[in-house]
């Protein structure tokens, strides 16, 4: 294990958290809010020491995928720690565990809280609760790289565990210019989202929060209500944006240097579309009685299925109140996920396409035996270690779900708040059933559930393997 | 710059893990899946999997908006077959590795009607940087400059030597030679030195001068400087063929040994003058039989490593001959270095080399300004030959007023033809060839020399 360029990485982290809490700060400077004097605080000590940790240079440049995967690991758990601190120096969140709990809800786009007056914060506050969302959506260590001249191999390991999906598809030879071209994207989708929204008729800081929350697919609202109260212009535009961040980026990098043939090849995006489409007519159907009429019914059933599916988990109705087929489709949709490479979390769409393939495949190898058929995907021939990856990955997440629950279920709630909660933060949406429906929050659970639940949503976000390779006695043996 | 790599072998990998350094965009594209897949884990670059000569291919490598083509596969018509589609696709400049001595005859056609930048062949090359080291067996390594007027020889100093326990400066005065020694490797340490260092036993020196001096200054040390007059070579590959064909025309008698009876007899219808004899190379009674003794050089050109490696090995121990060897693929540099073997030769690192040369001058916007390229001392110095241009700024300043960067020798200044080993009142001239011999690598232009 390369200890120095580790460290010297996490160095570069630190600094770049400081500089993302001057943000706060300046809000905080526009509306007069006394609580912005924690941010500058926190956001000068981090750049401090960041910058002093970056004078010790890497004796090394050995970097191998395990190196990868731990930096990325301590990387996030570096910025929950130190994220949660102007929580509890401005007396938001007056407990340490809580506070870590909401910086990490946001960074890995969870957006399920712990607060359960969210109107009660500072602005300045508000606006640092939802940009976490928005940074990490796309990841730290992505903007790190298009920025920073790090250069060497060793960009690619930190990228792959960064990054959501089962292989990263690199657009162009340089790790940097992919990393560039990806915030480009995100940038410019975020722009046409506050762009909108003001045009809708919010005030310029609801607009740019919202879609800090939406394109990030996070969830954390500015309302207690989430988006419930807003009209339904917005609600149609926050749909919208959902839907595109759950899709894969790389397809917007094809629609950019103009191949749109390739883009109707992907499997996983017709797939998600389709699910989605089938989804919200299945649940509209089936709650069509508790609307008005149909129009509203299909409304807000394709709002909870998008935001449940792309992983955000804003909700304009308590989902938790619908009729158990409805809910059962979304706790389903909570496993699924969006698509690989997209800002959403769950097992993703392309994960679960191979392996119903596959699972066609050992089927039709068991009725003729000495069959070769060699899986395809988007019309090419699928490597047989991604096959194999997606097996383990979806052992690892049964394992992790089921020993999650376990855990969680110390506190004695019920088995629908268990399951869900364990399922929502795993999956990154937020909201879950019963106790953690959309009305509730996680305030209630025990600190060492919380400190679970971190974990889960850790692991979620980076894909499971930093956590568990960090975890692993064996990456720190010589 | 952009640049596509089809085939990553030996070669194709030599010149991914130096372009790469420099800070290229690279697309490899080769048709097994896990050398791609090792490439991608090791360097920053973008992975394919295909054939390299299909168009659909070439076009998800983006090869229409690259600027380099570098077809290095092992198979000379695939290669020529890619460099000529991705012409038509709208590159500009392709590169493609010819090794075949039939297609080699009539290079410079297929040059020109191919639109070709440049053909590197690897075997010729090697077969060339071979048949100077046979001029001068006591070098471990030569490279020549000005277009052979300047040598860079690399040369071990031995206890009994008389350079032992000398201060440069000495060096200098003794032998009243104009020769520069540029590089200095001691264990596993470089030194550009100055004239206060003193050379001990084992040191690696790398002489640098116009080579009429450089014979001059190892008479004068006492180091034979005959040519080899014999030679015996294992192998009769592609390079055995260029080789044996460069000895004969110098004089120097010829003996291959290949196992392939077919091989053998092609070989001595083109190479007549030359002995072929047909069986095992590693057959200890036939070496012996044949004259291994008494043999004053050895070439090993096997197509395995391990079996060059013995074979030189065994060589050393049973004569004095002077002892080349051709490594192909093996990394491991340090050890075969340290085990003393005379002379290594690394096909792959050549033809970096050479490939390395054309893309530093063609990413120069002032146009082609680097003339020869080598790598010495394991890829840890360069030495560059650069030509002045009018708009120079290093034109008419003495050398001791400019502010070199840290780790740099100017060498030598071929001034119309006359070769200049220079002090501090020496001026560059425009059209002169500067030689500049640094620890640090990636200069594309003179004027990188100076702060």
């Amino acid at each position: 294990m390369n200890l120095s360029i580790i460290h010297y990485i996490l160095a570069s982290v630190l600094q770049f958290c400081g500089f993302f809490m001057l943000l706060p700060y300046f809000v905080g400077v526009y509306y007069r809010e006394p609580q912005r004097f924690c941010f500058l605080f926190v956001a000068l000590i981090c750049i401090v020491i960041g910058s002093l940790g970056k004078l010790i240079k890497p004796k090394s440049k050995v970097f191998y995928a395990k190196e990868g995967f731990v930096t990325v690991a301590l990387s996030w758990i570096l910025l929950s720690l130190v994220g949660a601190i102007p929580f509890v120096l401005t007396g938001e969140i007056p407990f340490y565990v809580d506070a870590v709990f909401e910086v990490v809800s946001g960074l890995t786009t969870t957006g399920g809280t712990i607060l359960s007056d969210v109107e009660a914060l500072a602005r300045c506050t508000q606006f640092f609760r939802l940009f976490t969302h928005w940074i990490g959506g796309m990841g730290v260590l992505v903007f790190i790289l298009a920025i920073l001249p790090l250069s060497g191999s060793y960009n690619m390991h930190l990228v792959k565990a960064e990054s959501p999906g089962p292989s990263v598809g690199k657009l162009v030879p340089k790790v940097k210019n992919m990393a560039r071209i990806l915030y480009i994207i995100y940038i410019v989708i975020t722009l046409l989202e506050t762009i909108s929204l003001v045009i809708a008729g919010l005030p310029v800081y609801d607009a740019l929060t919202l879609t800090f929350s939406t394109v990030g697919t996070g969830g954390y609202g500015l309302l207690n209500s989430s988006i419930e109260s807003y009209g339904t212009a917005v609600q149609v535009i926050i749909i919208l944006f959902m839907f595109l961040c759950g899709i894969n980026f790389s397809i917007y990098y094809l629609l950019l240097i103009r191949k749109p043939k390739e883009i109707l090849k992907s499997e996983e995006l017709r797939t998600y579309i389709g699910i989605v489409i089938v989804a919200t007519l299945a649940i509209a159907m089936n709650v069509k009685d508790l609307f008005q009429n149909m129009f509203e019914a299909v409304l807000h059933a394709m709002f909870q299925v998008v935001s449940i599916m792309t992983t955000t988990g804003f909700t304009t109705r308590d989902f938790n109140l619908w009729p158990s087929f409805s809910k059962m489709i979304l706790v389903l949709l909570m496993f699924c996920g969006a698509c690989a490479g997209s800002t959403g979390g769950g097992i993703k769409v392309s994960r679960l396409i191979v392996l119903v393939k596959s699972v066609k495949n050992e089927i039709v190898r068991m009725i003729h035996p000495r069959s070769v058929k060699r899986m395809h995907l988007d019309g090419r021939p699928c490597p047989d270690g991604i096959i194999q990856s997606i097996r383990v990955y979806l052992a690892i997440f049964v394992i992790m779900y089921l020993t999650s629950v376990l855990l969680v279920s110390f506190d004695n709630f019920s088995f629908e708040t268990n399951c869900t909660a364990v399922l929502a933060t795993f999956s990154n949406i937020g909201p879950g059933l019963d106790m953690v429906g959309p009305s509730g929050n996680y305030a209630a659970f025990s600190p060492f559930s919380k400190i679970v639940l971190m974990f889960d949503m850790l692991a979620g976000r980076l894909e499971l393997l930093p956590m568990l390779v960090l975890f692993s006695p064996k990456t720190w043996k010589k | 710059m952009k640049i596509v790599i089809v085939g990553c072998g030996n070669v194709g990998s030599a010149i991914v893990e130096q372009l790469s350094g420099e800070g290229h965009e690279i697309t490899i594209i080769d048709e097994k899946q896990d050398l791609v897949s090792d490439m991608v884990n090791s360097y920053d670059l973008l992975g394919i999997v295909g054939n390299g000569a299909v168009y659909s291919v070439q076009m998800e490598a983006g090869v229409n908006e690259a600027d380099l083509l570098i077809a290095v596969t092992g198979k000379d018509e695939l290669n020529l077959l890619c460099c000529l589609i991705a012409r038509k696709a709208g590159v500009h400049h392709t590169i493609a590795r010819v090794s075949n001595p039939v297609y080699y005859k009539e290079i410079a056609y297929i040059k020109e009607e191919l639109g070709l930048s440049l053909v590197i062949n690897p075997e010729l090359a090697v077969a060339g940087e071979i048949s100077r080291l046979l001029k001068f067996p006591s070098a471990l390594k030569i490279d020549t400059f000005a277009k052979g007027r300047v040598e860079l020889v690399k040369y071990r100093i031995h206890e009994d030597s008389l350079l032992c326990n000398m201060q440069l400066k000495e060096v200098r005065f003794k032998f009243a030679s104009d020769v520069l020694i540029c590089v200095v490797e001691r264990g596993d340490e470089i030194f550009i030195p100055d004239g206060n260092f003193t050379l001990l036993a084992e040191d690696e020196i790398t002489i640098i001068a116009s080579s009429t001096r450089i014979a001059s200054f190892f008479r004068k040390i006492k180091v034979p400087t005959m040519r080899a007059k014999d030679v015996m070579i294992i192998g009769g590959g592609e390079t055995s063929y260029y080789l044996a064909k460069f000895l004969v025309d110098m004089g120097i008698k010829v003996k291959i040994i290949e196992r392939s009876k077919e091989k053998c007899e092609e070989l001595s219808e083109l190479i007549p003058e030359a002995m072929i004899i047909c069986g095992d190379g590693t057959d200890k009674d036939l070496l012996l039989e044949e004259g291994l003794v008494q043999t004053e050089s050895f070439v090993s050109m096997t197509n395995f490593d391990e079996e060059n490696i013995m074979l030189s090995l065994y060589a050393k121990s049973k004569s004095k001959a002077k002892i080349i060897t051709r490594v192909h693929r093996i990394s491991y540099d340090e050890i075969i270095d340290n085990m003393n073997l005379g002379s290594i030769v690394y096909p792959k690192y050549i033809t970096a080399e050479n490939i390395i040369e054309f893309v530093r001058a063609m990413q120069n916007s002032v146009g082609s300004n680097i003339e020869t390229l080598y790598k010495l001392n394991d890829n840890r110095v360069e030495a560059l030959e650069f030509l002045i241009h009018d708009d120079c700024p290093l034109v008419g300043i003495p050398l001791q007023n400019l502010k070199l960067k840290k780790n740099i020798l100017i060498c030598t200044i071929n001034h119309r033809g006359s070769i200049i080993t220079p002090g501090g009142q020496t001026v560059i001239n425009v059209g002169d060839t500067v030689v500049v011999v640094t620890t640090q690598t990636g200069f594309r232009d003179i004027r990188d020399i100076v702060e």
